[in-house]
């Protein structure tokens, strides 16, 4: 794959312009997406609600409303705070967010990085995000966020390995890292001979798909995990004392996450942007309009399974959390490596 | 210059010395945490003093009063019937429960006795809020462990049951409703057969809530032998209702002491568990709104006719004397101490609400659990505060 035509005749900074802005786009429109879809139409479902109906048609502009609102809010900082690193904190776990969206490739040209190292770099980045809720837990110099802020150190550091290993299972399948590459090694892939809808890797990786979206549950604080959270006992951890549009930072970067993750998942497990569409070639100019679309259905999909454990599950205690990383997904993960690499060399 | 080195030198030993210390044993300090009055997790103004080690907590401490509305005293200046206005707001989720103990206190002094009709009507309303109060605790616990879907499950599906409350009553949440000597109304046209309909929902919200939470890995996780009462220890803290049915004490009111009730006319059966546990106590109530269901079905079944008032003087004077009553009310044994000096209003009155003695076995439950058992154990304890403050 060469570098994207249009852009190549493109200085440096209007490539990188037009990336940043489709960046922006890509975490929220889909984070927009997300929020309407799940946790206002979806969850009302579920709940026996109505959800937002007034605004716009089906409420479908409440999210914009709902911007407004915190935008006009008052941006408090506790008095005792740090007050750096409590304002530096939002935009550090949404730039974690952003990192991880370079990764993902939307179409054969239509990617912002094709790194050979791409999953790799996900997941290093996806880390990041702990050091924002560190920050904010500590910055905010109250006890309910300090608690919050060193629950979800913890947990993301704990459930970091699962989601590693899980991955690993992938690699080792596609004989790459490149997020291009596992997408074509998906698409190029054959069940038994018959190469009809490819080789997604929930297929062979069933159990790297559990454990990931497991780990990714957790990773994204979400209930049966979201303990760093936990609004009935932490208030609401970390984000306690925030108010305003730092509040609605964190808002965001956690339905943009999900939605990024969910699309590294669906890049590592679904086969990304490709869908088996008879007559269109993998390198088919069609798919960087298209490609783009599947992804999204994809990712709220895969989305949508973790906003339903969200809502109709209870959440575990810490000690319960780091029980099942330690001793369940991570030596699970491990056999999985071990399985897979030997089938690997099996056939 | 030797001197000052033997200085050094000895601060030097110091030091290693603070360090080896510091080596053997590293004494962390702990830390305060205050939940509350403030605080999602107590719904009201209950404030819990934690000293927490990490996040275990070593003492917790509940202070109450930021809620005391003075009843027992603001009483003394009331006539009775003016009286059931105010302790209505005692429990405020199943208020009607809060007026029955009083009004038959009164009633016992004066030695009246209620009509048939009036005391069944009085046992339906009674058990309905029973079953107003409960499913509330039933989503409320989903809550307090995380799932949030249980309440609004538990929001929708009270509301048949309120609705019958004010279809009967007139008032939703404060009916207002007894009287001494009887009821103010007789029940309206259709009312029964509504009822029934509201009982066969109020069924299946439960079936509903066993199928979320119970058998859920997580819930159980979370709440078996978290918060474990002994039946002694139970009793000697004075816990009542469910909570210490639920570790294994057979003994309800309703049946044992049943006085102006007609729980005695009824099939119907007292549930216990032997665990003492939070899920314990979750179950014990959850098979309790299902028996009050059923309650409230053979009420509406074998309703009486005839007068929903005795006869009893206009003015009422209740004649010199002292006397208690207590009812099993949705949160526990409420009493009411009455003592009469042949006044309109009453000499002193002494609340006995169960919430009170409920929470007072939280210093002793608390201790060495984690910050999220906390909540677990409060919700499990089910308190409103209201009940506790008065």
């Amino acid at each position: 794959m060469t570098d994207v035509a249009i852009l190549g005749e493109l200085a440096y900074w209007q490539q990188t312009g037009i990336r940043v802005g489709v960046g922006l786009a890509a975490v929220l429109l889909v984070a927009g997406t997300l929020v309407y879809v799940h946790l206002f139409k979806l969850v009302s479902f579920m709940q026996s609600r109505l959800g937002p109906m007034e605004a716009g048609p089906f409420g479908s502009l409440q999210l914009l409303a709902e911007v407004g609102k915190f935008l006009q809010k008052e941006d408090i900082f506790p008095r005792k705070a740090d007050r750096f690193v409590f304002a530096a904190a939002p935009f550090v776990v949404l730039m974690s967010t952003f990192l991880l969206v370079v990764v993902v490739p939307g179409g054969p040209d239509a990617w912002f990085i094709n790194s050979e190292l791409g999953i790799y770099l996900a997941m290093a980045v996806s880390s990041v995000s702990v050091i924002g809720i560190l920050m904010a837990g500590w910055g905010s110099a109250s006890k309910y966020s300090l608690l919050g802020g060193l629950r979800a150190t913890g947990q993301l550091i704990a459930y970091e390995l699962p989601l590693i290993l899980a991955v690993m299972g992938v690699v080792i399948q596609a004989e790459t890292m490149n997020m291009q590459g596992i997408v074509q090694a998906q698409a190029d892939g054959e069940i038994f001979g018959w190469g009809g809808i490819g080789n997604p890797y929930i297929l062979t990786q069933f159990v790297a798909f559990v454990i990931f979206m497991i780990a990714m549950q957790a990773e994204l604080t979400q209930t049966p995990f979201d303990m760093p959270i936990a609004e009935s006992e932490l208030v609401t951890g970390y984000m306690t004392e925030y108010s305003g549009m730092r509040f609605l930072l964190f808002f965001i970067g956690e339905f943009a996450t999900a939605g990024v993750f969910s699309a590294i998942a669906s890049v590592l497990f679904l086969g990304g942007w490709w869908a088996p569409i008879p007559g269109l070639g993998f390198d088919d100019n069609v798919w960087n309009l298209l490609g783009p679309l599947v992804l999204v259905t994809k990712v709220v999909v895969l989305t949508f399974i973790i906003f339903w454990a969200r809502f109709s599950l209870p959440r575990f205690r810490e000690d319960q959390l780091q029980q099942l990383a330690w001793k369940v997904l991570i030596p699970l993960s491990l056999a999985n490596i071990v399985v897979t690499a030997v089938l690997k060399i099996v056939f | 210059m030797t001197a000052i080195s033997d200085r050094e030198q000895l601060g030097y030993i110091a030091a290693q010395a603070a360090d080896a210390r510091v080596n053997v044993e590293i004494e962390t300090e702990g830390m305060t945490l205050n939940i509350g009055p403030q605080h999602p997790a107590t719904h009201g103004t209950l404030r819990i003093v934690a000293r927490l080690d990490g996040e275990q907590v070593i003492a917790a401490d509940p202070i109450m009063g930021y809620m005391h509305r003075g009843y027992e005293k603001l009483a003394e200046v009331r006539t009775y019937p003016q009286v059931t206005t105010l302790i209505n707001r005692i429990d405020w989720v199943g208020s009607f429960a809060n007026e029955v103990p009083f009004i038959l206190a009164a009633e016992k002094l004066m030695d009246v006795e209620a009509p048939p009709r009036a005391a069944w009507i009085r046992t339906i309303l009674f058990e309905m809020s029973r079953i107003a109060n409960i499913s509330l605790f039933l989503g409320d616990m989903g809550l307090q462990v995380g799932a949030v879907t249980p309440a609004f499950f538990a929001f929708r599906d009270r509301e048949h049951v309120l609705n019958q409350i004010e279809a009967a009553t007139g008032g939703r949440f404060h009916p207002n409703f007894d009287r001494i000597g009887g009821l103010k109304d007789d029940l309206p046209a259709g009312w029964i057969a509504e009822t029934k309909r509201a009982m066969k929902k109020i069924r299946s919200f439960c079936d509903e809530i066993e199928g979320l939470l119970q058998g859920n890995e997580i819930f159980e996780a979370r709440c078996r032998g978290i918060g474990v009462i002994p039946a002694d220890v139970g009793l000697s803290y004075g816990l009542s209702g469910a909570n210490i049915r639920a570790s294994g004490v057979n003994w309800d009111t309703r049946r044992d002491n049943p006085c102006g009730l007609v729980h005695s006319e009824l099939d119907w059966k007292v549930w216990t568990h032997p665990d003492g546990d939070s899920f314990a106590r979750f179950w014990v109530r959850l098979q309790e709104v299902r028996e009050s269901t059923k309650m409230v079905d053979q009420l509406c079944d074998g309703l009486p006719s005839g007068p929903v008032m005795a006869k009893v003087p206009r003015i009422i004077k209740v004649p010199a004397g002292e006397a208690y009553v207590e009812t099993e009310n949705p949160l526990g044994v409420m009493g009411y101490y009455v003592v009469s000096k042949g006044d309109l209003t009453p000499y002193r009155v002494k609340i006995r609400s169960a919430s009170f003695n409920n929470i007072s076995i939280t210093p002793w439950l608390l201790k060495g659990v984690y910050v999220p058992d906390i909540v677990t154990i409060l919700g499990s304890l089910y308190f409103i505060l209201g009940d506790i403050d008065r």
